[in-house]
């Protein structure tokens, strides 16, 4: 099975002199494969003991006034939460954002690798490329790792000639087209707000609240969720970050605290 | 044929905990210096900090082998950087090549918890947490190793640093002064080697300000 190593290729020499210096480590570009009678075996093991972060909710939709994109920003290995402001949704390059579910790692450095690719694109082409070409591009690297383990559920949101664009891409090589997605643990919680409040006729601030909420929900009801809410949106300017609300004061916000009477009062018993 | 079960695994962990912390113009990096094999200690006067460049220092927790030969790599590309750019390295960048060096070897991974600390190029403090296959972010503090569950939520207690996700965007490094930041270092892994058995001996502390690098060491529990 040929593997996709173009992610790997270490920067060209600088001045293109002498490269002994360079050549000793940039041979062959691979990755280093454990010299083992059972891949899968020892892949299993390798990922427990990695721990990739699991435990998510992203979403993005399109409509009338482009694509709007939110996450969550908690990662948790197993019980335990590793951190609450993980970056889960990824600046491909000013017009196109992916999202990140499942490994983290894996997320950052194959969205970071498609940064690359769609800018060799545009200078090789000298115009961006499409979203559904990034996408592609992700997918195909992607497929050809299958089955080693990588974990990448995301989504590529992005504004090119033919208008708005969202594609899911996950590391079973799968590549959906759609208006609306949701990705991860807590997507179940986040589809149900979402779906209900969607028209495709939305202005851009109802739209970032619909997103606001569906994260806020999600949150909410799923364990390995939380943290701070990020919504973007993606217009034919490129992506802006609209909002970054703690979801904790986001609940007060929509629930808040309203005094109530008080029916008894509990009076301090005299010393004895 | 049943299946193979393996007899022998690539990887130990040799226990230890690090902890980083970022101020306004200097950078605090502690870890302490037991090295440990299952129930044996290995020795008390380990280092798992190394510098790695002028302004940037990393402490790993984990399997030291996998440490040792991660440190070795960072050095060699830092020496080609160094001889191709005329100039050291900066922190942010160095971040970014550590996240690399660890994903190319994602299908067999350094067993290596890191923590990155420096200076970046304005003269802030700034911490950069890892997984072991090259996830990263920057932070404001950060704690690895196996007294990480101890030591975090304290410093998430003491040092209530705002989530650099928040719009408008609050600053994540410390308002603690150095003094006051390397007293609480010393306060956490104290607490720690209380309660985990392959936290103690020695703290060794690192700071990074404009002035430069500079050691100094705590005694801490031996049993």
């Amino acid at each position: 099975m040929k593997l996709d190593t173009s992610g790997l290729e270490s920067a060209a020499p600088v001045w293109g002199a002498p490269s002994e210096l360079v050549d000793g480590f940039s041979a062959a570009p691979s990755f280093e494969v454990p010299n083992t009678t059972d891949f899968d075996g020892f892949q299993k093991e390798a990922i427990q003991m990695v721990k990739p972060a699991k435990g998510t909710t992203t979403l993005a939709f399109i409509f009338k006034e482009g694509v709007m994109v939110a996450a969550d920003s908690r990662a948790s290995m197993g019980g335990y939460i590793s951190s609450q402001s993980v970056k889960k949704i990824i600046e491909i390059n000013p017009y196109m954002l992916g999202t990140m579910a499942g490994g983290a790692a894996d997320c950052q450095f194959w969205h970071r690798n498609l940064g690359i690719k769609c800018r060799l694109h545009e200078l090789a082409n000298k115009r961006r490329i499409s979203v559904t070409g990034a996408s592609k591009l992700l997918a195909n690297i992607l497929y050809s790792y299958r089955g080693m383990g990588l974990s990448v559920g995301t989504m590529i949101a992005g504004w090119d000639e033919t208008g708005p664009g969202l594609y899911y891409v996950d590391s079973e090589g799968g590549r959906l087209k759609g208006m609306r997605f949701s990705v991860g643990s807590g997507s179940p919680y986040a589809y149900g707000v979402l779906d209900n409040g969607y028209r495709y006729d939305m202005s851009v601030k109802e739209a970032a609240e619909l997103a606001r909420r569906s994260i806020y929900h999600a949150t909410f009801r799923d364990g390995a969720s939380g943290g701070v809410a990020s919504v973007y949106y993606v217009g034919p300017n490129g992506w802006k970050k609209l909002s970054g609300d703690d979801v904790g004061e986001l609940h007060y916000n929509y629930y808040p605290v309203m005094p109530s009477t008080v029916e008894q009062e509990m009076v301090e018993v005299a010393g004895a | 044929m049943a299946k193979q079960q393996a007899n022998w695994s690539p990887y130990d962990n040799n226990g230890g905990s690090c902890v980083a912390i970022a101020g306004a113009d200097y950078c605090v990096i502690a870890a302490d210096t037991r090295m440990s094999t299952g129930y044996n200690i290995l020795t008390r006067e380990y280092s798992k900090i190394c510098k790695l460049a002028d302004k940037c220092v990393m402490a790993s927790s984990g399997f030291q082998a996998d440490v040792k030969a991660l440190q070795k790599q960072l050095a060699a590309r830092h020496l080609i950087y160094q001889h191709q750019h005329n100039k050291q390295m900066s922190c942010p960048a160095m971040a970014q090549l550590l996240s690399n060096t660890l994903y190319y070897k994602r299908f067999f991974p350094y067993y290596s918890f890191n923590v990155l600390g420096g200076l970046d190029n304005e003269g802030k403090g700034c911490v950069f947490t890892y997984d072991a296959v090259g996830s990263y972010e920057k932070v404001g503090y950060s704690s690895q190793g196996s007294g990480s569950t101890l030591i975090t939520p304290f410093l998430d207690n003491q040092l209530k640093s705002p989530s650099p996700l928040l719009l408008p965007v609050q600053d994540a490094v410390t308002p603690l002064v150095e003094a006051e930041a390397i007293d609480l270092v010393k306060t956490v892994f104290a607490s720690a080697s209380e309660r985990d058995i392959y936290t103690g001996d020695k703290i060794e502390i690192v700071v990074v300000n404009a002035t430069g690098i500079r050691r100094e060491y705590m005694e801490l529990r031996k049993d």
